[in-house]
């Protein structure tokens, strides 16, 4: 129970004016401009994009400026901004076999057309801190190679060769997908509105999930069959042009991961997959993604759910960051009444749990006596 | 034919606006010397377009996030309408561009909007491009095995 309580107005316009003092901190030191951010915090920004579900990395800049650099009060910003504005329409589907690719790498396949591109990785670097970047030491351009462009074939389709992997459900379009915006969520959710939950769920929630299916809860055997990184056109058919328009350039990360299936009896056995597509260059959240995904097929698949990340309204329900901080830290507003009445009650249950008492240890006596 | 090869243009030339800088356009519409006048039709205004992705890549499409976009649409006074709309947000380049889509109804106009303003834009967004192959090419494993030393 809420009761509006008067008072605290001074207190709350002060709060907000120490906040804006603490986000500016030492005068001394420069301000941090958003384009500072953009380039040089790019993938927090990319976290806030995909997780706000908005992709703009100005605003996602400002948002983490806003809030002190705290990833999910950004995340919490881009989403109550994106409520502002109209929606225009839906683009047709991204073409991620057609991306201009920055990195791409295959745990299946050591040779395969297209090659393994490491692009900028963390990975095989030492972890060790860069004493350097505490300056600012001059950094030089990446370096280049002048090569004949090679198409970079989709691993599903090298291993669909062979009739080892399944098909991706029909390209044809049977229908609008649904929209997590629009309809209110009722289990089950079907594939399609799962992968958009998914798309912008909790890094951190999908990571865990992810790792317990590796760890044996709803193990699927997964080895990542590809992961790109790279920029995909998009377009947005206009009705009034009869044509799609094209609109300017994203950067995606997706992730194939290619799981181990028995066969039922209705397929043999063959590889299953996962599917991960993610806003920026987010490669730890589309392979978490995708993991999650697969694991979430099992009734599809035939397979016993007996593990959290098989079970879809366990996982969608709690992936989103904004509504799981909304209602955990809802318990810091006051709840002065709720806590009187539960005053009340505990009292009266102490003091009923004393009469017991003493009526037991009366009846023990008699009984002794 | 003739339409679809027009359309193609038109495509194309769309594609350039929206990925273009704002302050690149601008620097080489000033030197075109065109200023026509013109009353918007809608906007320019910010708004959301939903992405959509496929299942697995090629399967059915499922909503993966909105962006921000702005759009314009404008007509000139000799009645030709031209309609922009680009990621970001970005009222000025959105209006430019439905002017010079607007403009490019004439062909004569077209092709020197084309040459002046378009065609350097591309060039740059292309060599853009070309650098980050090269980059990323650079990071290609090229794999060899190690001699046994058998023989």
């Amino acid at each position: 129970m809420y009761v509006a309580v008067k008072g605290g107005e001074t207190a709350i316009n002060n709060a907000h004016r120490l906040l804006a003092d603490r986000r500016r901190g030492n005068r001394a030191v420069p301000s941090l401009t958003l384009d500072q951010i953009t380039e040089q915090l790019a993938l927090g920004v990319d976290r806030v994009m995909s997780e706000g579900s908005l992709y703009d990395r100005r605003l996602a800049a400002l948002a983490i400026k806003q809030a002190r650099g705290d990833l999910i009060e950004a995340i919490f910003l881009v989403r109550a901004y994106r409520t502002t504005l109209p929606r225009f329409g839906h683009s047709e589907p991204l073409d991620t076999e057609a991306m201009l690719v920055q990195r791409r790498i295959s745990a299946c396949y050591k040779d395969l057309p297209g090659g393994q591109l490491l692009g900028p990785t963390f990975d095989y670097t030492h972890r060790l801190l860069d004493d350097e970047l505490d300056g600012d030491p001059q950094v030089e351009q990446g370096g280049q190679r002048v090569e004949s462009h090679e198409s970079i074939a989709r691993v599903p389709d090298i291993l669909d060769r062979e009739g080892l992997v399944e098909e991706d459900y029909g390209s044809d379009e049977v229908a609008e997908p649904g929209d997590i915006n629009q309809t209110p969520m009722s289990f089950p959710l079907d594939r399609s509105m799962r992968l958009q939950a998914l798309a912008r769920g909790d890094e951190g929630f999908l990571l865990a999930l992810g790792y317990s299916t590796q760890r044996g809860y709803a193990r699927s055997h997964p080895f990542a069959g590809e992961i790109r990184i790279g920029e995909v056109d998009v377009e947005v058919f206009m009705p009034e042009l009869g044509f799609a328009v094209p609109i300017g350039r994203v950067q995606v990360t997706e992730c194939q991961m290619v799981n181990q299936f028995k066969g039922s009896a209705k397929a043999p056995p063959q590889f299953t997959r996962g599917y991960g597509l993610v806003f920026g260059q987010s490669e730890r959240k589309a392979m978490a993604m995708s993991l999650c995904d697969r694991a979430l097929r099992a009734e599809e698949l035939g397979e016993d759910i007996v593990a959290p990340a098989q079970d879809q309204e366990f996982v969608v329900s709690h992936c989103d960051n904004v509504q799981a901080t909304g209602f955990v830290e809802h318990l810091k507003l006051p709840h002065y009444v709720d806590f009187q009445a539960e005053l009340v009650l505990v009292r009266r249950m102490r003091a009923e749990h004393e009469d017991r008492a003493d009526v037991a240890s009366a009846e023990v006596r008699e009984a002794a006596e | 034919m003739v339409d679809d090869r027009m359309t193609a243009m038109r495509k194309d030339r769309m594609a350039v606006l929206a990925r273009g800088s704002t302050a690149r356009l601008h620097e080489l519409w000033r030197a075109v010397g065109l200023d026509p006048a013109y009353r918007m039709l809608r906007g320019p205004e910010f708004g959301l377009v939903m992405l959509r992705g496929r299942v697995g890549g090629t399967g059915h499409a499922f909503n993966l996030g909105e962006a921000s976009v702005t759009r314009a649409s404008v007509r000139l006074e000799d009645g030709s309408i031209g309609h922009a709309m680009a990621l970001g947000r970005d009222i000025a380049k959105a209006k430019l561009s439905a002017v010079i889509d607007a403009l490019c109804s004439s062909d004569d106009v077209a092709a020197r909007i084309e040459m002046a303003v378009i065609e350097p834009i591309r060039a740059e967004l292309n060599e853009a491009d070309e650098t980050m192959r090269r980059q990323t090419a650079a990071t290609r494993v090229d794999f060899f095995t190690m001699a046994r030393g058998e023989d």
